[in-house]
């Protein structure tokens, strides 16, 4: 597999580290969730449930043997192919804030 | 028909025209009592042992392939029950009893070979470690024996003792484990299943599953819609998909594992072992292939094939482990779908859907697991509550944080 | 090696023709008999050269066999290469090079190749059916370990594997290339051609010794030259082309995602053993934008009664052998065909003086020009005719003929049959791309090539070489413009027309005898007739319960008549029926070159520290640590045993001051405004009160709540931290600071590098420490100036700036000071020649887990990631008052249940009887069993200090029960022994020495 590092260049699956599903969000409620209250659901989301979808997956990688920037791939888990590779960071920030989500919702 | 040497031999006289086919190739009935989702050896098992345990007539099992087209024909074969944890070791010594009794059970030889499961350590932590697994099996009455490198050596020469960048140490040896001939567990559960009146319908995918009023009344296939008033799911690597289609969101990643095969050569290793400095396990198939794997790619994925990284990875480690491979060739590599979950241990359970259960998160072990999964999903489907042997295996362990993390590396499911 | 001018005279070599050096004779050996060849031949050709007819013995029924073909796909002829370390079972006799003193054994027979008495068991085939094996051995259950898989396991297999380690060497290698060309036939050289005259980066690799692929094999003309002359002319071209490189000897076996794909170069295959510092073979990785597949077609075997005997031959392989190796198969041959293709073969044969004695086609209607041309040769020509039986055994006698209107019995010594060609397109299917029948080809064609992929010349299915030479050029060039090249069509160079024409026929008329589908597995049309009657109907079913297609050559000459006579059986077409798939490699690949240089001491990097060698001086005996060599202990001169050697290295720290290696701990530099908000949200206690000159030891969980790492973490100015790690956590540790940093925190202003390795540190502890220190550092340390837990930049000798920790992990007074890596040595030894009138001393791993044992620390045994801060005694280390990573998951009811094993220490009560980790912990007088489990032993030690046996566990109420005394259960050891649970810590509760 060949992802292509928007730092780097293209480069060989073996120089990434992968984590897993770039779409769940870790809450920022640490001090109200406990286990029982309605807030422990979306740690629940964010740290065990996956929709594990079997098509367009976005995904965190690392180019852990390269320049270390953390990526989210957006990837078809069944064909491998890969439509974008993101700077993690560059996203992260580009993410509204949780409380702007909170109330969209 | 019976199979037996009497049975081959009459054959062999007669042009082999008297057998009759393993099973049928039945049309779906429009309803059954339980319809099992998934024809691999999972969902075979449990059949069978619904029919055979719980006395169930009216059982159906849809698979949207051929029968064991999954992960039950891509594995390396191994069979053990060296588990450490509580939640685990009686259920995969439970498996390890049934094996030992599968053949006569289901008259179908799927070759058990019992012929030793070695870990080798190569520091002392991870002899310690080995010690604290043992004890814990000896504690729940399965074989367990620590070697020393000596002891090793004597067991399986082959191995380089001499210049290992990591040592071997010595090893962890469970003398009842070994291998099975895994498409022989499919068409042999397969068998005995239809043989009591389980319609195996192949060819036939679940493309929604029907709810009313919270519970259950069936599943609607590429072959119509099947009543059911119990519906099973053992899809193992598609188990998120199916389960979606129940509105369940699982702890579930799908992964991919490659397994490969070298070109037969006359009897080389006489046990399953595993290699403790990296990923990697080798045995070798009375064919003559050595049968060997490693880790998982470590992505998701659903396309049944790796790449190049891991490949080289596991070879780099079978090549270092048994230094006279050099110029023995692998024949072909595969992969199947893992359904990683996230403590690296299976669920077994019910779910919030009435009449709903689910038999997922097996990781790369579901072979071994087969006869006992099947017996207590059967278990858990027909008495509607887990059977002691998977109750630790709850699907709200997450939740609760009663988890069963064998390799203590947390919720990240390439990691286990 | 021999000159000689003389013309050869083995029996079988034609007088003139071949690609082969006649001039030179080489000599080789199979079965121990001595044979000659020349320069050029495989050893196939060389053992058809010298009448050597019977090469093998099959898999199951050890019926004789002889070569089926003369490339990659041989089912047959698979011998033992070379001997001993070197010896390669199962290689191919149809590509293996002929070279010298070569050597080769027979395989899969005993006692010799032609009396096998293993071919016994063609007497039982009435019992050895398809899939027999699953319906008997049952009984009784304990014989099959014990006689029946033992018997079938040495009846199995086929050579036998080298039983020395490999001597040879291996390595890997990357390269990059705008259009790779998998083939170098007519198809693959006119791809390469034509994508290499665009300027782009071009790569033509083939898995044979020479270019040319059938031009090889066949008298071909291009643009009115013999064709040979063409491909001589494009392989020039190609050599000047500065951006092209040719792999000879190479086979690409596999295509792997984003147009990666794995080749294998024989670099040394050829000769006896590999000249000094080369390598036996290289794996290639090709990283391709685009690929023109050209690997051509595989002819496919007819299946008819006795078409296994030695002496039966694929009608491309006969020509092949004719003329390329300038062998004739045989004296008298049959031609059966059930196309025109074969028609190249009989003209061979005839223009090399053997007789064509009859050609035998099975079509109803086969084309006149034909038959016309098979009459020219002085044939008869037989249509809808199949050869119904073979005589002879080791070699053919006779075949009996059969058509509707007569029957014959013929003496010949060589079939030539032809059933049509399958393209090979096995790497087309290697991302899951599914052949499709194709009706008029009578063959399956490439479906869905992987993406960037192109398919040409035969192995598209165009079977003439005007298609191949046509399609090759425009697929190179198509390919060159999709990588960013500009080329301008060129009309294909031209070649005659020729008649491809084919019918497809599965399986001839049963007979008397065996008809075989696999050769090398056994498996006849009777066992697919079998597998279907029961119930084995899918394609995969078939094959896994006959076995078919899973031999060595993977089904390359039997898979698509396989599919063939299932449709048959069930009256369906192809189609329905299924296909064949293909997983890699293509052709087998060797653990060796997988495995490349990583085997023995090479196999995964060493790293060592930069005081490594003076540890060596110093008598360390190093151990694994990870991939770090760490001095586990240091051997003095009178010291027999480790534990002399441990307990001298404990009695030093604690009576006077000795030094330890502690560079290996992660080391991860921290800094920026938000550095301190960043380590409160990923240790469990606070950081930003911490103040400036100290150091504070830090608990980190995973995101679930477990323990993930501990260490010490110090302030060395107002935005910059120091962080250290346990040695096995350091890169996970820092991959996730970068997570949290770039991810979950990104407002958060700060950096995270790791130093891990630009920082040598020791550790310098005992009583005597700090008058140590106090000669080598040129500051004040003094107990005010350096209390416990200070942290500072000091002044080394030399001016070297280091660094200064007042941290102890062994419970004396205690420092660890660092410095750059590059004076990690010269510290070590000023270190210790300054504290030599102080009785300073190295200490190693051991003896630092025994002084850590008796302070209670946590380490690997306890931070094993099962682990809660709860668990390990560390919750007063857990805040309550603001976010972490692991808060919220830590606080499940299950990490919280006070039955979850705690941290307890304990000791022997025989301090002669040893307690090791693993052990664990039941009640006195319990049975043995899972519910009596109460925890285990996770360290344990020999205390000198404690006088006996010591450690930690976990266990379920262990902190209430202290005083009390249990059992250590360590059935694996044979140990059982009553051990009494104390607080975790055996040395200086209070803490008084470590700041003293």
């Amino acid at each position: 597999m060949r992802i292509t590092c928007p730092h780097c260049g293209e480069r060989g699956n073996e120089e990434f580290a992968y984590l897993g599903d770039a779409t769940v969000r870790r809450p920022d409620d640490a001090g109200a969730a406990r286990p029982g209250a309605p807030e422990f659901e979306r740690w629940m989301d964010y740290v065990y449930l996956r929709d594990n979808p079997a098509g367009r997956h976005r995904e965190l990688w690392q180019h852990v043997h390269g320049c270390r920037a953390w990526l989210v791939v957006t990837r078809d888990i069944s064909t491998h192919a890969i439509f974008s590779v993101e700077d993690a960071r560059a996203a992260a920030l580009a993410r509204p804030s949780l409380v702007a989500r909170d109330a969209a919702s | 028909m019976r199979y037996s040497i009497f049975s081959v031999l009459r054959e062999a006289f007669n042009g082999q025209r008297g057998w009759r086919p393993a099973w049928r190739e039945p049309d779906p009935k429009p309803a059954y009592d339980v319809v099992i989702v998934g024809g691999g050896g999972h969902g075979l098992a449990t059949a069978y042992y619904l029919a055979k345990v719980h006395g169930l007539r009216n059982i159906a099992v849809v698979e949207r392939g051929y029968l064991g087209s999954g992960n039950v024909g891509r594995n390396t074969t191994i069979v053990r029950s060296n588990y450490l944890l509580p939640g685990n070791t009686p259920f995969y010594e439970w498996s390890l009893k049934l094996w030992e009794g599968l053949e006569q059970d289901l008259n179908y030889n799927a070759m058990v070979s019992q012929r030793g499961v070695l870990n080798l350590c190569h520091t002392d932590s991870q002899r310690d470690a080995y010690a604290r697994r043992g004890n814990a099996m000896r504690l729940c009455g399965v074989d367990a024996e620590l070697l020393d490198r000596e002891q090793v050596r004597a067991l399986v020469p082959i191995l380089d003792f001499d210049h290992a960048r990591f040592p071997i140490k010595g090893g962890l040896l469970q003398r009842r484990g070994g291998t099975v001939r895994h498409d022989a567990v499919a068409w042999g559960y397969a068998r005995a299943a239809d043989q009591r009146g389980v319609d195996i319908i192949q060819n036939c995918e679940v493309t929604g599953i029907r709810i009313e009023g919270g519970r259950i009344i069936g599943v609607e296939t590429t072959r119509g819609f099947i009543g059911a008033k119990k519906v099973g799911l053992a899809c193992a690597g598609r188990t998120s998909q199916v389960a979606a289609m129940a509105g369940l969101r699982l702890p579930i990643e799908s992964h991919v594992l490659q397994a490969f095969v070298s070109e037969g050569v006359k009897p080389l290793l006489h046990h399953v072992v595993t290699f403790g400095a990296g990923h990697f396990y080798v045995s070798q198939s009375d064919k003559g292939g050595l049968v060997f794997g490693g880790d998982i790619d470590g992505y998701n994925s659903y396309a049944q094939r790796g790449n190049l990284p891991t490949i080289e990875d596991v070879m780099e480690e079978g090549f270092a482990l048994i230094p006279s491979l050099g110029r023995l060739r692998v024949l072909r590599h595969w992969g199947g779908i893992m359904d990683m979950s996230m403590d690296g241990s299976p669920i077994i359970d019910r779910t919030p859907v009435e009449g709903l259960y689910l038999n997922c998160g097996w990781c790369y072990g579901g072979f071994k697991a087969t006869p006992a999964s099947g017996w207590c999903f059967a278990h858990t489907i027909a008495r509607d509550e887990p059977h002691p042997l998977n109750a630790a295996y709850r699907l709200d362990r997450f939740a609760t944080g009663a988890l069963i993390d064998e390799k203590g590396s947390g919720a990240q499911p390439n990691l286990h | 090696m021999t000159r000689s001018e003389t013309p050869s005279p083995l029996p079988f070599r034609l007088p003139a023709g071949g690609l082969i050096d006649r001039s030179t004779e080489i000599r080789f050996s199979f079965d121990g008999r001595s044979y000659a060849g020349h320069p050029g031949d495989t050893l196939a050709s060389a053992l058809l050269a010298n009448g050597v007819r019977l090469v093998g013995r099959s898999f199951k029924y050890h019926r004789p066999r002889g070569l089926l073909s003369a490339g990659p796909e041989e089912p047959n002829g698979l011998v033992e290469l070379r001997a001993g370390a070197r010896r390669e079972p199962n290689t191919r006799a149809t590509v293996a090079e002929l070279y010298d003193g070569l050597e080769a054994t027979s395989q899969n027979r005993w006692p010799s190749l032609r009396f096998d008495l293993m071919s016994l068991n063609q007497l039982a085939a009435p019992i050895l059916s398809a899939g027999f094996y699953y319906k008997t051995f049952m009984w009784p259950a304990a014989l099959w370990e014990k006689l029946y898989e033992p018997m079938i396991r040495r009846a199995a297999g086929l050579g036998r594997a080298a039983e020395a380690p490999d001597p040879d060497r291996y390595e890997k290698a990357t390269a990059h290339c705008d259009v790779l060309v998998v083939g170098g036939g007519p198809a693959g050289l006119a791809a390469a051609l034509a994508a290499a005259r665009t300027g782009a980066r071009v790569i033509l690799a083939d898995e044979d010794f020479r270019l040319g692929g059938r031009l090889l094999a066949e008298a071909q003309t291009i643009d009115g030259r013999p064709a040979l002359e063409w491909a001589a002319l494009a392989e020039a071209e190609l050599e000047a082309a500065p951006e092209v490189r040719i792999f000879r000897r190479t086979t690409v076996f596999g295509a792997y995602d984003h147009g990666a794909y794995g080749a294998v170069e024989r670099v040394n295959d050829h000769v006896a053993t590999p000249p000094a510092y080369e390598p036996r073979q290289r794996l290639w990785r090709f990283v391709a934008e685009r690929c023109v597949l050209a690997a051509g077609a595989i002819e496919r075997p007819l299946v008819f009664p006795g078409n296994d005997r030695p002496g039966v031959m694929l009608a491309g392989a006969v020509r092949t052998y004719a003329h390329r190796y300038g062998v004739a198969a045989g004296r008298e041959a049959v031609v059966f065909s059930t196309g025109d293709d074969a028609l190249r073969t009989a003209r061979e044969l005839a223009a090399g003086g053997v007789t064509v004695a009859a050609w035998v086609d099975a079509r109803r209607e086969p084309p006149d020009a034909l038959r016309e041309a098979v009459q020219e040769l002085g044939a008869p020509f037989y249509p809808d005719g199949a050869i119904t039986a073979v005589h002879g055994r080791t070699s053919i006698q006779a075949v009996d003929i059969r058509t509707p209107l007569f029957q014959t019995t013929l003496e010949c010594d060589l079939v030539a049959m032809s059933g049509g060609w399958s393209p090979t397109l096995h790497l087309t299917s290697h991302l899951g791309g599914r052949p499709v029948w194709d009706e008029a080809l009578g063959a399956y064609r490439p479906g869905a090539p992987p993406p960037g992929m192109s398919v040409a010349g035969a192995a598209a299915g165009g079977m003439t070489l005007r298609e191949c030479l046509a399609t090759g050029g425009r697929l190179g060039l198509e390919a060159a413009r999709a990588a960013g090249f500009e080329g301008t069509d060129a009309p294909p160079p031209v070649a005659w027309p020729e008649s491809a024409a084919a019918a497809t026929l599965w399986r001839g008329p049963t007979g008397k005898g065996k008809a075989f589908v696999d050769f090398q597995n056994d498996v006849t049309d009777a066992d697919l007739e079998l597998a279907e009657r029961e119930g084995y109907r899918s394609v995969e079913h078939a094959k896994r319960y006959t076995t078919l297609g899973m031999a060595t050559d993977q089904g390359k000459t039997s898979g698509v008549n396989a599919v063939g006579i299932l449709a048959g059986l069930r009256g369906q077409g192809m189609a329905e029926t299924g296909t064949t798939t293909f997983r890699p490699p293509y052709t087998p690949v060797s653990f060796g070159a997988m495995g490349g240089h990583h085997r023995g001491k090479e196999f995964r990097p060493t790293r060592r520290t930069a005081a490594h060698a003076w540890a060596a001086e110093q008598g360390a005996s190093f151990v694994e640590s990870g991939v770090w060599l760490r001095a586990e202990w240091f051997t003095r001169p009178g010291e027999t045993d480790w534990m002399q050697s441990c307990a001298r290295e404990v009695a030093t720290v604690r009576g006077a001051v000795g030094i330890c290696d502690v560079s290996t701990l992660g080391k991860i530099d921290i800094q920026g405004p938000d550095a301190a908000a960043l380590l409160d949200r990923l240790y469990t206690g606070t950081f930003s009160t911490l103040p400036v000159g100290r150091a504070r030891y830090g608990l980190m969980l995973r995101e679930d709540g477990f323990v993930f790492d501990d260490g010490t973490t110090a302030r060395l100015g107002a935005e910059h931290y120091l962080m250290t790690t346990t040695t096995a956590n350091a890169g996970k540790v820092m991959q996730h600071i970068e997570f949290a940093l770039q991810w979950l925190w990104p407002e958060l202003d700060a950096q995270a590098v790791s130093v891990t390795e630009q920082w040598a540190q020791f550790a310098v502890a005992g009583p005597r420490s700090r008058e140590l220190l106090a000669r080598v550092v040129a500051e004040d340390v003094s107990n005010e100036a350096v209390p416990f837990m200070a942290a500072l930049p000091v002044t080394l000798p030399g001016g070297v700036r280091g660094r200064l920790f007042r941290i102890s992990f062994s419970g004396e007074l205690a420092y660890e000071i660092g410095a750059p890596s590059s004076y990690g040595e010269a510290l070590a030894r000023a270190l210790m020649e300054a504290g030599r009138d102080l009785g300073v001393a190295p200490y190693g791993l051991e003896a630092l887990n025994v002084m850590r044992i008796e302070k209670g620390h946590v380490a690997g045994g306890e931070l094993n990631g099962q682990t809660t801060a709860r668990d390990l005694g560390l919750q007063k280390m857990v805040s309550t008052k603001k976010d972490f990573i692991g808060r919220v998951m830590a606080q499940r009811p299950a990490l919280v249940a006070p039955d979850r094993p705690a941290l307890v220490g304990w000791k022997s009560a025989d301090p002669s009887v040893r307690v090791s980790a693993g052990a664990h912990f039941l009640d006195v007088g319990a049975a043995a069993s899972m519910e009596n489990d109460l925890g285990y032993v996770t360290a344990a030690a020999w205390s000198a200090h404690a006088g006996g046996w010591i450690g930690l566990g976990l266990m379920k109420h262990g902190p209430e029960r202290i005083g009390e005394t249990v059992r250590a259960w360590d059935a694996v050891r044979g140990r059982d022994t009553p051990v009494t649970l104390c607080a975790p810590c055996f040395y200086d509760p209070q803490g008084e020495r470590l700041r003293g």
